[in-house]
């Protein structure tokens, strides 16, 4: 069984962001980029099914441009069997809804028996193509998983997944669509012999008019602004003052 | 007896700009060394404990630092590699997160050595584009400015980042088939049985704070080299190791190191205060006479400024704060009606040489040579000390190749650098440094001699002063000093300018300064120098916790911010 893992190159979680002063989004020049930590998570699971022996082969893939060969050389270093570049170019931003239908499109040709994301990027937060990449290719789904066993007999997943009430336990008969919360794993460290040989490991390159996917946006980004300064508290001299302010001011009374 | 956070030896994922400064290891230590639980045993072991059996990797020609002097030795032995037809694989190992990571200078960079090395450089598309466009030197006072004659001459220089030059050599080096591997430290040397260094060895990755391998534990791995180039920067732990051992110092110029602290932030200032290439440097105010040191303020593009102070380590009030004296200089009226409006980037601090010509330690040792400000090619009067340690880098390649290519020792590499303009200049600087042993205004007035007058042509060369550990004076024969409160707009207290640090590291990990005698700081720094170092360290590494019961506790605490 073959797992594909998707990944995505986003700025470094440890970078401080700011916002470019003509609003239109966030200072992207001499930024640090990284593979987005729940997508390494995603790989991390990915390469411990296949040390278990459920599965043969784990195939890295990634949307966006040029460099995000990069982002799939750490997955390979990490020790991905093989690498796919769906090359976006200048299109920008590629939203979640085009990524489902790149990765529906995808699936289709490698055929994988689990397809594993991460629960959402850390630069948009969207938490979308896990879900919408199950619906389009109508197979169920985990998300927010914390926990994956897979049967290979029985060809079913079972997925602890961390929901607002606490776990959730579903069993997902494969194929079947899995998004990574951080508690499933510790992501290993990419070794630099294995580094060294990702250098070298082909990384297949896909243009979107070979997968046959159009994309479309139809969303505009009108603004980007950092969020307000948080204000200094008031000290409140009695209990009449703080009423008058919740019923008043904050009007919450 | 200033003991300064030894470096950082960080994991594969560590912060992206990053925070470390480094001190003079002394005979007389206080602080700094290994604690209890490492023992050395052939070099600086780390936390590798019984780690037979690492994976080897070989190359022709290992380099440790991806900084100006290691990219600069890189490129040149490609080049040479092209020019004679020859074929040699060069490793360079960056312990940074990404190339320019830990890469921190002011800068006003002079491209001579660029030059040389890749003369279209230009149409390359280095980041060297903001021309000096003027150039003024203030002596303040508390709260005026009093303009001199600029002692630097900046005609045909650049402000940069330095960082950003370096990510591009960096892309350069690997056009050429050069490997940089960021993220891996060399932690340890490598030697044969003939105590010839063969290379270096990487990190151990996934230890637990107590040395115990986490679930995600990698072994480091050793790679070696037919010639090791050490360019780790100012107080490099292998570097210094490897001086320490072969007596290098002896071998050189014969004087001591000496050096001083720069801390630094990035500002982004309103569009009419900003003037691109401009540059700034003063002395006096804030630091006293008796304390070298000065500020600098460069205009770079998009509206950035770079602005700073460097205290040389060699003060004598254990009470001052170089962070605290920082954030006094940017209340002075000349700088903070530039900054007012504006927002602050980023924050660092690092140490810079300033032993200059008669602190050059001999570079060679068998299997290799240090390189950069390793060794310390800083000129302190130009204070540039970018474009004598990317030359160096070249010449150290050159002899590599020699040595490779055609058996010529190494030491051949000694005589080019003696023969090269490094030497020339850092010669004719000489002197600048030394001559504030005297104080701030017969430094002055020595340095006024020098530049107008002799040039350096004196038939003598002017000793340093104390080392800087033997400088500080007792805490009895100086007041503390009364720092104001920071106010948040223009001057910051610690936290703050370490979440601008973008340092980042994770917990669970052994702590990263060992103290060699934990009963020390209890016994020597407290009583005797009030503890400075809760004030030396621009991050704030040391606290000093009193209890009731008249029992004190030096906790060393290592950031961590996300």
């Amino acid at each position: 069984m073959k797992i594909m893992v998707a990944v995505k190159r986003v700025i470094d979680y440890a970078v401080k962001i700011r916002v470019k002063s003509d609003k239109s989004g966030v200072e992207m020049s001499n930024v640090k980029m990284s593979m987005n930590p729940f997508c390494e998570i995603g790989v991390e699971e990915a390469l411990r099914i296949r040390e278990a022996g459920a599965a043969s082969e784990v195939v890295a893939v990634s949307v966006g441009p040029a460099q995000c060969a990069d982002t799939l050389r750490t997955a390979l270093a990490m020790g991905a069997d093989r690498a796919i570049h769906v090359v976006s170019g200048s299109l920008g931003p590629v939203l979640p809804l085009s990524v489902a239908k790149i990765l529906k499109a995808l699936v289709e040709i490698e055929r994988p028996g689990l397809l594993i994301l991460g629960k959402q990027a850390i630069d948009d937060d969207c938490n979308q193509t896990g879900q919408m990449v199950a619906g389009l290719l109508k197979w169920p789904q985990g998300t927010f998983a914390s926990k994956v066993l897979l049967d290979k007999e029985k060809q079913v997943a079972t997925v602890e997944r961390e929901v607002d009430g606490g776990l959730e336990t579903l069993s997902l008969d494969l194929p079947a669509v899995i998004t990574t919360d951080l508690r499933l794993n510790q992501p290993r460290y990419a070794t630099l012999p294995n580094i060294m040989k990702a250098k070298s490991k082909v990384i297949k390159k896909v243009t979107l008019e070979e997968l046959n996917v159009e994309i479309k946006s139809d969303l505009e980004v009108v603004q980007v602004t950092e969020p307000p300064k948080r204000k200094a508290g008031v000290i409140v001299s009695s209990v009449d003052e703080l009423i008058d302010k919740l019923k008043n001011e904050a009007r919450v009374l | 007896m200033h003991r300064f956070l030894s470096t950082f030896a960080s994991r594969a994922k560590p912060c992206r700009n990053s925070f470390f400064s480094s001190i003079p290891n002394p005979s007389s230590s206080i602080l700094c060394g290994f604690s209890s639980l490492c023992t050395p045993i052939k070099g600086w072991r780390g936390f590798s404990g019984e780690s037979g059996g690492r994976e080897s990797l070989l190359y022709d020609v290992v380099i440790v630092g991806a900084g100006p002097a290691g990219l600069s030795a890189a490129i040149r032995l490609k080049q040479l590699c092209r020019e004679r037809s020859a074929d040699l694989s060069v490793c360079v190992l960056e312990k940074g997160s990404e190339v320019g990571a830990h890469i921190i200078s002011g800068n006003v960079f002079e491209p001579r050595a660029l030059d040389e090395l890749i003369p279209n450089w230009k149409d390359e598309g280095a980041p060297v584009e903001v021309r000096v466009s003027s150039d003024r030197f203030l002596l303040l006072m508390k709260d005026r400015a009093l303009p001199l004659p600029s002692p630097f001459d900046n005609k045909g220089n650049y402000v940069i980042s330095l960082s950003q030059l370096v990510r591009w050599m960096a892309s350069k080096a690997e056009e050429m088939g050069v490997e940089i591997y960021p993220g891996f430290a060399a932690c340890e040397i490598l030697y044969d049985k003939d105590q010839k260094v063969v290379g270096v060895a990487t990190n151990d990755m996934g230890v637990a704070k107590d040395g115990s391998k986490r679930e995600t534990f990698q072994p480091g791995v050793e790679v070696k080299g037919r010639v090791t180039l050490l360019a780790e920067g100012c107080r490099g732990s292998l570097s210094e190791k490897i001086i320490r051992d072969h007596k290098l110092r002896d071998k050189g110029q014969g004087q001591h190191q000496t050096y001083a602290i720069g801390i630094k932030e990035v500002w982004e200032i309103e569009e009419g205060k900003h003037k691109p290439g401009s540059v700034l440097h003063t002395v006096g105010w804030p630091l006293d006479n008796n304390t070298y040191g000065g500020s600098f303020l460069y205009h770079m593009k998009d509206r950035q400024i770079a602005l700073g102070l460097v205290v040389a380590l060699d003060y004598h009030n254990p009470y001052l704060s170089p962070f605290d004296e920082f954030q006094k200089l940017k209340h002075h009226p000349s700088i903070k009606s530039l900054l007012e409006g504006g927002n602050v980037l980023e924050y660092g601090a690092r140490t810079l040489n300033e032993g200059g010509f008669q602190s050059i330690p001999f570079p060679v040792f068998p299997g290799g040579a240090v390189i950069g400000c390793s060794a310390g090619y800083l000129n302190v009067p130009k204070i540039k000390g970018s474009h004598t340690a990317m030359k160096s880098g070249m010449l150290a390649a050159e002899a590599t190749f020699r040595k490779l290519a055609e058996g010529v020792p190494m030491e051949s590499y000694w005589d080019s650098l003696k023969k090269s303009w490094v030497w020339e200049e850092l010669h004719k600087a000489r002197n600048y440094r030394p001559a504030f042993k005297f104080g701030l205004l017969p430094g002055l007035a020595i340095s006024a001699l020098e530049r107008y007058i002799f040039r350096g042509r004196l038939p003598l060369t002017l000793k340093h002063g104390k080392p800087d550990h033997e400088a500080t004076e007792f805490a009895g024969l100086h007041d503390p000093i009364q720092y104001p409160k920071p106010d948040g707009i223009v001057s910051f207290d610690v936290p703050t300018s370490l979440y601008r640090s973008n340092t980042n590291h994770e917990h669970d990990q052994p702590a990263h300064l060992c103290l060699r005698d934990p009963a020390i700081p209890e016994l020597v720094n407290l009583p005797l120098y009030a503890g400075p170092e809760s004030r030396y360290c621009p991050a704030r590494v040391y606290d000093i916790i009193c209890f009731n019961s008249g029992m004190y506790l030096m906790k060393s605490m290592v950031p961590s911010f996300r």
